[in-house]
């Protein structure tokens, strides 16, 4: 087993509020390992520790071992931790090949010395990548203001995996998009991890949950609860623990 | 409509309700096919072109600049001091640009760094650059310049020399907008900005390279203007702004930021001196013309609209 991160003992407070008092996970590489709770649970204050966004008044975030201490989601990203928000961080008026390689453009000089954007690299590569999670997005020089949803996820997922991502943090991807579309987010998830990435998935559709994860780690009033194999587990047992109304101890 | 048809950029319908106008003018009018009023258009486009231009890059990283006028007046003003100063036309020229660029500096750093709305940063400019060509004028036009400074609007190689300025002014932009990474960084901002910052991008950096580009444009069409007028005044280049925002939108520009480009900018400019033009030929009413730019304006934006939604729905 190796862990790719690993999350121990991670406290934080908002002034009176214990938002986190202690949540603990290991992910894998190769997993999706998924978070449910209830709202307010503290799924997002976890993530966002993970991705930079909020620094821990206790505990300690390690990525492949080394102790990750964030100050920027900008610096997570540098170290290959990828989140891909709900609101998609997608420019709409920039080609799916702009988007996947923006910030990292390759460049060419025209004469020697007159550098220009790689636009031919950047539409076969994205072609390629495109063919590669088999999305059915047709051209690369589409702009995304013209993709479904779905699609757009499919976007931002390809950006992870081409910038060679160690995790990725999808929050909540289903939660705006029509059936077809979820069960393609489902599949791009899988996909991810199947490249070798370790992806946690945070979601309210347990039915969805049980499909995508490999384990799922059940989060209540700012604490992991319960940690299982997706196949040993069902619906009416994550509801117990996300209610609180069982222990450990009972389920084992 | 077809569905090619549908498809096409604004700026064709901008490009092809022009020529028809040209057309219209060559046979209703005896003076539209002239050489005098042909190259008449042309210095006239170059200058709101290239002001234009400058405006449309804030335009696409959802920006606005209304000081663009103020500031070719201002800049203008500082020009025809300078010279009767006694200073050179090219450090004098030089000089005054620095100065533009300044004014391009002072804004980003207002919109940028304190968070300003645009809108208002540039409102405040508009004001503020017009009160100062008016102090530094004296409130009068400043004239005496030397004869070089006219020679250069009213000289021609092949094409008037205006028009060279603007050719040259289109190119640079369209490669920077087109083909760096920081144009597409400023198409990327004006789409989302926020996504833009996820990425890593410098934002405050494209919005100084924004305003840097419309208020250093702004001094030139200034240096320019007093070339064609031979004057400098502190009145001139009234509500250019205006007319810059308009040629930016009729070519396709989008006010939420994200679009925009420099063919279609320049067809808006020409298409709006085109008008001024035939106005004059015709013997229109100067307060209609004014009356059917606006309608046309509305109809442009109306039409792309509607063509963006359509473009949505497939």
């Amino acid at each position: 087993m190796s862990a790719i991160l690993e999350v121990v003992g991670l406290h934080k407070s908002f002034g009176p509020v214990e938002a986190l008092r202690g949540a603990d996970l290991q992910l894998q590489t190769g997993e999706v390992l998924a978070i449910v709770g209830d709202n307010g649970a503290g799924k997002s204050t976890l993530i966002k520790h993970i991705s930079g966004v909020y620094k821990p008044d206790a505990g300690q975030i390690l990525l492949a071992g080394e102790p990750l201490d964030l100050s920027s989601p900008r610096e997570a990203r540098e170290r290959g931790v990828e989140t891909v928000y709900q609101d998609l961080a997608l420019a709409d008026d920039l080609s799916i090949g702009a988007n996947i390689f923006l910030g990292r453009e390759p460049m060419r000089r025209l004469f020697g010395f007159l550098p220009y954007v790689d636009d031919r690299t950047i539409r076969r590569e994205t072609a390629e990548l495109l063919r590669r999670i088999r999305s059915e997005i047709p051209t690369a020089a589409r702009t995304v203001a013209r993709l479904s949803g779905g699609q757009r996820q499919a976007v931002a997922i390809a950006r992870a995996i081409y910038w060679q991502a160690k995790v990725v943090l999808l929050d909540e991807p289903t939660a705006a998009l029509a059936v077809m579309e979820r069960e393609r987010v489902i599949h791009h998830a899988r996909d991810l991890a199947a490249h070798g990435v370790g992806v946690i998935y945070i979601g309210h559709n347990l039915t969805e949950i049980l499909q995508v994860a490999d384990r799922i780690v059940v989060m209540f009033r700012g604490r992991t609860v319960h940690v299982t194999a997706a196949g040993d587990t069902n619906q009416e047992t994550l509801i117990k623990y996300m209610t609180g109304y069982t222990d450990s101890a009972k389920a084992a | 409509m077809h569905s090619w048809l549908r498809r096409l950029p604004i700026e064709t319908y901008v490009i092809v309700f022009t020529v028809a106008l040209w057309i219209v003018l060559s046979l209703a009018t005896p003076n539209f096919l002239t050489e005098n009023n042909i190259s008449n258009i042309m210095r006239q486009t170059s200058i709101a072109a290239i002001i234009a231009i400058g405006v449309m890059c804030t335009i696409v990283i959802a920006g606005i600049d209304l000081s663009v006028g103020s500031v070719a007046a201002f800049c203008g003003v500082a020009f025809a001091q300078l010279c009767g100063y006694g200073l050179d036309l090219l450090p004098a020229a030089a000089l005054t640009l620095v100065a533009g660029l300044g004014v391009g500096m002072i804004n980003a750093v207002a919109i940028g760094r304190l968070g300003i709305p645009a809108f208002i940063v540039t409102l405040a400019g508009l004001q503020v650059y017009r009160g100062l060509a008016l102090l530094l004028a004296g409130g009068m036009t400043v004239g005496g310049l030397p004869p070089e400074v006219k020679d250069f609007a009213r000289g021609t190689t092949g094409l008037p020399n205006l028009f060279w300025a603007m050719i040259a002014v289109g190119i640079a932009v369209h490669y920077v907008l087109r083909f760096t990474r920081t144009g597409r960084y400023m198409y990327a901002m004006g789409s989302n900005a926020e996504a833009a910052r996820r990425q890593g991008i410098n934002t405050f950096r494209i919005t100084a390279i924004a305003y840097l580009m419309s208020s250093g444009l702004a001094a030139l069409a200034g240096l320019l203007l007093v070339s064609r007028l031979s004057i400098a005044s502190p009145s001139m280049a009234n509500a250019y702004e205006l007319q810059a925002i308009a040629a930016a939108v009729v070519g396709g520009a989008s006010l939420f930021g994200g679009r925009g480009s420099v063919l279609g900018t320049v067809c808006g400019a020409v298409l709006f001196t085109t008008m001024a033009n035939a106005a004059v030929l015709l013997g229109i009413d100067p307060f209609w013309e004014m009356v059917l730019v606006g309608l046309l304006i509305a109809l442009v934006v109306y039409l792309d609209n509607m063509q963006k939604r359509r473009q949505a729905g497939v």
